[in-house]
C-alpha cells in the first residue's frame, strides 16, 4: 500500500507509464466518512444475525424441500439450528437496543432537543421533501427530469430503515411468542401460537426476500456502484462519489464548512479487501437463500 | 375245545353202562402188559392201562365208543381202523382239517401231527387237569416235541422262526409259564390256537398281520391305553396293515419286557442298511447311519415303527413296504394340521416342490425343536424356511403376493435381530406367526396371518398391546365401518418390523398414519411439530405422542389422550408447564381452510398481500431505476476515462520535459 505512494515522485524510467501510475494519486485523496464505527459494527452484526436467522428459519419453513433438510443437517440438526436462531435473535435485539441508545447519545451530542433532531435535515423520518424527491425520482426514471439532488438520507433508505423497525416489532414479538408459548398462553388463547407462526414466518419471508433483492440492489449492487458499495462496512466513500450521489448533502457540508471534519485517510487495502470478502459472503448467502425460497415456493410447494 | 368236552360229558351217562361192559371185555386181553403184536417187523405193545383209561375223559365211552369198527367182532379181531375223533369232536376236526397240520396229514406228510400226537390216546385228560398233555404248562413241550432245533420237523420243514422253544422259554411268556407256573400266561396255543394253526401268511391265521392285534389283546386288553401316546388305539385294528403290528416291536417268541428300543428288528434292518454301497434302484444310497439314529429323538423307536409294513418273516423284511413313512400315524394332531396347511394341500396334489415332514425335520437324525442342533430350533428356523422362501428359491418364485425379500427383511427386523443377534429364542420366528404346521396363505381366513387374525397372532406374545388394541378406535369391535381398519402389520409391517424407538420408524409413522388419514397428516406437516419432524427431529410430537399408539380413541371418548380430561396432561409430556389455554394450540391447523380456521386464513392472505404488494412496489422501483443507473455508470466510466487520458497526457508531457532537460 505504502510503496507506490512512496515511489511516486521519482518513478524509475524502466517502469514506464502504466495506467496504475495514473490512478495512484486518487488513493492519496482523503475519503468522506459517512458512518461511525458503531454504526458499521451494528450493521455487520445485523448482517450476520439476520443471515443466521434467515438460514435457520427457512430450513423450518421449507422443511419439505431437500435443501432445507440438508442445510438443517449441516447446521447441526434441527435442535442446534434452533439454538442458533434464538442466539441470533438475541443479537438482533441487542443491535436494535444499541441503536436506540446511540440515537439518544447522538441527540445529546448534536441536537438540543428530540424535536430538533427529528425535524432537522438529517432526520430519518419521512418528510415532505421525501415526497417531492420521490415524485422527482419517478420523473427522472421516466426520463422527464434530472436526477434529484438527494441529501443525506434518500426516501428508499428511510424505507429500508423503518422496515427494520417494523420487522423487529412484528417478527420479534411473534418470535418471542413462539419461543415462550406457555408464558404467552397464560394470557393469549392457544390458537394465537398458530397465528404467530403464520405472521412470523410470512413476515420473515418478506424481510429476507426484500433485503436480499431490493435492498441489495438499491444500496450495494447499483450498476454505477458495481461491483459493490461497501460504505456501510468501511464507513468511508470517495468525496467524488458523495458529490455525485448525494449532491445536496455535499453542498450543505461544503457551505457549512463541516466537510473538512468529515474527511479521513483511506483504509489500508488489506482491510478493504477483507471487508469486501465479508460483504461478498453475505451477499452470496443472501442470494442463496433467495434461490432456495424461489425453489421452495415455485417448484416444491405443497 | 372246552365246549366239546362239556357236550361229551353230558351225553356220557347214557352210554356208560354199555361202555363199561364192552371195556371189561376188551381189557380182559388188553389189560395184560405183555400183550404184543408184530407190525412191519416191529414188536408193538397192545397193552391198555385199564385204570388210566377208566380215569380218562373217555372212560365212560368205552373202547368201542372210539373203536366202533370192533363192535361185536370176535376175538381175535382184525387190526382196528384209525380212530376218527371228529365223529364226536366235529368242530375241532373241521378246524384241524383246515389247519396247517391237518392239510399236511391230508397230503400224507408223515411228520404231521394227528389228534393223538398232542392229546395222547387212552389216557386223555381234561385240559384243565394239570396232568393233561395239553395243560398250559405242558403245551410248550407238546409243541416243542417237533418245533425245536434238531427235530425232523425243524430240519426238513420251512419254518421262518428259529429256536422257537428256546426263545419262548426265555421270553416273558415262557418265563411265566415254565418258571413261574402261571397258567394264564400265553403258551403256543394261546397265539397260534390249538386246532386252527395256520401260517402267518394266511389271512385267517390268528398270527396274520391284521389279526395279531386281536390275538394279543385277548390277554392284553388295555394295551391300547399304554400305547396311546404312540398310536391312536382304534387304528391298530382298522389300519393294521399300515401301523406297526405288535410283533414288529415285540418279536414273536422273543417277547421281553424291555428290549424293543434296539430290538432285533433294527439289527435285522442294519444287516443290509449298514452297507455304504447299498443303493436304491434310482441310485440313492440306502445307507442308514446307526449313530445318527441313536443320537436322534427317535432313538427309542425301532426302524419298523416308522417303516411299517415290514414283514419280519421275509428274507428282506422291507420288500413288503409299499408306502412312504407316514409320521402322522404317531403325530396325529400335527399330521391333521399339516394336511390342512398350504404345504399339506400341495403335497396332497403331488406337488413336487411342497415340503413334507422330512424337508423340515430331517429323517433318521431327527431332533426335537428344543435341541439347538435341530433345524427346527428357533434360531435355525429362518434359515430353514429360507431354503424355499428366500428370493429366487422355489417357493418365492411361485409367490405372487406383496411380500418380498422376506428372509433378508426378517433378519434386519426387530424379531430377526432379537433371534439371530441376541439369540433370544422366544422371539417370533417364521413359525411364531405362521405356525409350524398350519401355514396358510394370508388371504385364507383361517390363516394366522390373515388380517382378521393378526391381532390375535401378535397378541400371543404382545398380549398387553392386544388388550389395548381391541378397545381402540382401530378395532372392529369398536368401530363398525366398511372401510379397512388397520391391524398390527398395517403400521408395523410384516417382515420389516422395526424397533418403535428407532428414528426411522418414529419419523415414518406420519406417512403410515397418513395412508388413511391423508388430510390430517398433511395439516400436521403445516404445523411446527410436523415441520420439525420432517427435519429429522424425533423429540417433536408425532401422531402417537398425542393420540397414543395402540389405545387410540376418538377425541370425544373420555379415554382418549386428547379428551378434555387428558389433553393438558398429554401436552405436559413434553411441555412441562402446559396449561389448558396452551393446549388450545391447533395441532392440525391449516391456513387453507377459511371455514374452519378463518383467522389463520385471513392472516395468511393478509401477510401474503403485504408481501406481494411490497415486492411489486420495490420491484417496479428497481426496474425503473435500472436504465438510469446504467446511464450513470456509462457517464462515470466516460469521465474516468477522460480523467485517465488527461493524467496520461500530463505524465507524458512531464516525461518529455524531463528528457529535454537531460538533453
Amino acid at each position: 500500500m505504502s510503496s507506490p505512494q512512496n515511489q511516486h515522485p521519482n518513478v524509475p524510467e524502466s517502469i514506464g507509464h502504466s495506467s496504475s501510475e495514473g490512478g495512484t494519486p486518487r488513493h492519496l485523496e482523503k475519503e468522506f466518512v459517512r458512518f461511525r464505527p458503531l454504526e458499521r459494527a451494528l450493521h455487520a452484526t445485523m448482517v450476520v444475525s439476520f443471515l443466521s436467522l434467515a438460514a435457520t428459519g427457512m430450513t423450518l419453513k421449507f422443511s419439505y424441500t431437500p435443501w432445507a433438510r440438508a442445510l438443517s443437517h449441516v447446521l447441526g440438526g434441527f435442535q442446534t439450528a434452533g439454538y442458533i436462531h434464538r442466539f441470533a435473535a438475541v443479537c438482533m435485539f441487542g443491535v436494535f437496543v444499541t441503536h436506540l441508545v446511540s440515537l439518544k447519545n447522538l441527540r445529546k451530542r448534536k441536537y438540543p432537543s428530540w424535536t430538533n433532531m427529528i425535524l432537522g435535515p438529517n432526520s430519518m423520518l419521512p418528510t415532505l421533501k421525501d415526497g417531492r424527491e420521490f415524485v422527482a425520482t419517478m420523473k427522472w426514471f421516466l426520463g422527464k427530469g434530472p436526477r434529484p439532488k438527494y441529501s443525506r438520507w434518500t426516501y428508499w433508505e428511510k424505507f429500508d430503515y423503518f422496515a427494520v423497525f417494523w420487522g423487529i416489532f412484528i417478527i420479534g414479538s411473534t418470535g418471542l411468542t413462539l419461543w415462550f408459548p406457555i408464558l404467552f398462553t397464560r394470557i393469549l388463547p392457544g390458537w394465537f401460537i398458530n397465528l404467530a407462526t403464520i405472521i412470523h414466518s410470512d413476515e420473515a419471508l418478506l424481510a429476507t426476500g426484500f433485503i436480499f433483492t431490493v435492498h441489495f440492489f438499491n444500496t450495494h449492487l447499483r450498476p454505477e456502484k458495481f461491483p459493490m458499495d461497501t460504505v456501510v462496512f468501511t464507513g468511508q466513500m470517495p468525496l467524488a462519489e458523495l458529490k455525485r450521489d448525494k449532491p445536496m448533502e455535499y453542498e450543505n457540508l461544503l457551505h457549512s464548512g463541516e466537510l473538512k471534519e468529515k474527511l479521513a485517510e483511506p483504509h489500508p487495502e488489506v482491510v478493504v479487501k477483507m471487508i469486501r470478502a465479508f460483504a461478498w459472503c453475505a451477499l452470496a448467502a443472501g442470494f442463496s437463500i433467495v434461490l432456495g425460497i424461489i425453489y421452495a415456493m415455485i417448484f416444491a410447494y405443497r | 375245545m372246552l365246549l366239546a368236552f362239556v357236550v361229551l360229558l353230558t351225553s356220557a351217562p347214557a352210554l356208560a353202562k354199555h361202555a363199561s361192559d364192552s371195556s371189561d371185555t376188551c381189557l380182559a386181553c388188553h389189560g395184560d402188559k405183555g400183550m404184543t403184536t408184530k407190525r412191519g417187523g416191529k414188536t408193538v405193545s397192545l397193552h391198555v392201562d385199564g385204570k388210566k383209561f377208566g380215569g380218562s375223559v373217555h372212560g365212560a365211552v368205552g373202547c368201542t365208543g372210539c373203536h366202533a369198527d370192533l363192535e361185536g367182532k370176535d376175538i381175535p379181531h382184525p387190526k382196528p381202523a384209525r380212530v376218527v375223533c371228529g365223529s364226536c369232536h366235529s368242530s375241532e376236526q373241521d378246524l384241524y382239517a383246515k389247519s396247517l397240520h391237518g392239510k399236511a396229514v391230508a397230503r400224507g406228510d408223515q411228520l404231521a401231527p394227528r389228534c393223538v400226537s398232542c392229546h395222547g390216546n387212552h389216557d386223555i385228560l381234561p385240559v384243565k387237569d394239570k396232568r393233561s398233555a395239553v395243560a398250559p404248562l405242558s403245551i410248550p413241550f407238546v409243541c416243542g416235541k417237533c418245533h425245536q432245533e434238531g427235530t425232523a420237523v425243524a430240519k426238513s420243514r420251512d419254518i421262518p422262526q428259529h429256536d422257537i422253544l428256546a426263545n419262548y422259554t426265555e421270553s416273558i411268556h415262557g418265563e411265566a409259564v415254565l418258571k413261574k407256573g402261571l397258567t394264564v400266561a400265553a403258551t403256543c396255543a394261546s397265539c397260534h390256537t390249538a386246532h386252527s394253526i395256520l401260517p402267518h401268511t394266511d389271512p385267517n391265521s390268528s398270527i396274520a398281520r391284521r389279526n395279531i392285534a386281536a390275538t394279543c389283546t385277548k390277554c392284553h386288553g388295555q394295551i391300547e391305553s399304554v400305547h396311546r401316546k404312540i398310536i391312536r388305539g382304534e387304528l391298530w385294528e382298522k389300519e393294521a396293515n399300515v401301523l406297526p403290528a405288535c410283533v414288529d416291536c415285540h418279536q414273536p417268541h422273543k417277547v421281553r419286557k424291555a428290549f424293543y428300543d434296539m430290538g432285533m428288528a433294527n439289527a435285522d434292518c442294519m444287516r443290509c442298511h449298514a452297507n455304504p454301497n447299498l443303493k436304491a434302484h434310482d441310485g440313492r444310497s440306502m445307507l442308514v447311519n446307526e449313530n445318527e439314529v441313536a443320537g436322534s429323538r427317535h432313538n427309542k423307536i425301532a426302524c419298523s415303527q416308522c417303516h411299517s409294513e415290514v414283514n419280519a418273516s421275509k428274507n428282506r423284511p422291507c420288500e413288503t413296504i409299499t408306502k412312504k413313512v407316514d409320521c402322522s400315524k404317531c403325530h396325529e394332531a400335527v399330521g391333521e394340521d399339516y394336511g390342512r396347511s398350504i404345504h399339506g394341500t400341495l403335497t396332497a396334489k403331488n406337488d413336487p416342490v411342497a415340503p413334507g415332514c422330512r424337508e423340515c425335520h430331517g429323517t433318521h437324525g431327527i431332533l426335537g425343536k428344543a435341541d439347538p442342533r435341530s433345524p427346527t430350533f428357533a434360531t435355525n428356523v429362518p434359515a430353514l424356511c429360507s431354503k424355499c422362501h428366500s428370493e429366487g428359491k422355489k417357493a418365492a418364485l411361485r409367490y405372487t403376493g406383496a411380500q418380498h425379500n422376506i428372509i433378508n427383511n426378517y433378519t434386519e427386523s426387530i424379531h430377526g435381530k432379537g433371534l439371530l443377534e441376541s439369540g433370544l429364542t422366544v422371539t417370533a420366528t417364521c413359525t411364531g406367526c405362521h405356525t409350524a404346521h398350519r401355514i396358510l396363505p394370508a388371504k385364507d381366513p383361517n390363516s394366522t396371518v390373515n388380517e382378521k387374525n393378526i391381532p390375535a397372532t401378535c397378541g400371543r406374545c404382545h398380549n398387553g398391546i392386544q388388550e389395548q388394541f381391541v378397545n381402540s378406535v382401530h378395532s372392529p369391535t369398536v368401530t363398525h365401518t366398511d372401510k379397512e381398519l388397520p391391524v398390527c402389520s398395517t403400521c408395523h409391517t410384516a417382515h420389516t418390523i422395526k424397533r418403535t424407538d428407532e428414528t426411522g420408524f418414529q419419523l415414518g409413522i406420519m406417512n403410515t398414519c397418513g395412508r388413511c388419514h391423508g388430510e390430517i397428516a398433511k395439516s400436521y406437516f403445516e404445523t411446527y411439530h410436523g415441520k420439525v419432524s420432517r427435519l429429522g427431529y424425533t423429540n417433536a410430537a408425532k401422531c402417537f405422542d398425542c393420540h397414543g399408539s395402540h389405545d387410540i380413541a376418538r377425541i370425544a371418548d373420555p379415554r382418549s389422550h386428547l379428551s378434555r380430561e387428558h389433553v393438558v396432561q398429554t401436552c405436559q409430556k413434553c411441555h412441562a408447564n402446559a396449561t389448558r389455554r396452551f393446549a388450545g394450540y391447533l395441532t392440525h391447523a391449516t391456513h387453507h381452510d377459511p371455514k374452519k380456521y378463518p383467522i389463520l386464513f385471513y392472516a395468511f392472505w393478509g401477510m401474503t398481500g403485504l408481501l406481494v404488494g411490497t415486492f411489486i412496489i420495490g420491484g417496479v422501483h428497481t426496474l425503473l431505476w435500472l436504465p438510469r443507473a446504467f446511464e450513470m455508470r456509462r457517464e462515470l466510466k466516460k469521465a474516468e476515462a477522460e480523467e485517465e487520458a488527461a493524467l496520461l497526457a500530463e505524465a507524458e508531457a512531464a516525461d518529455a520535459s524531463g528528457k529535454e532537460k537531460e538533453q
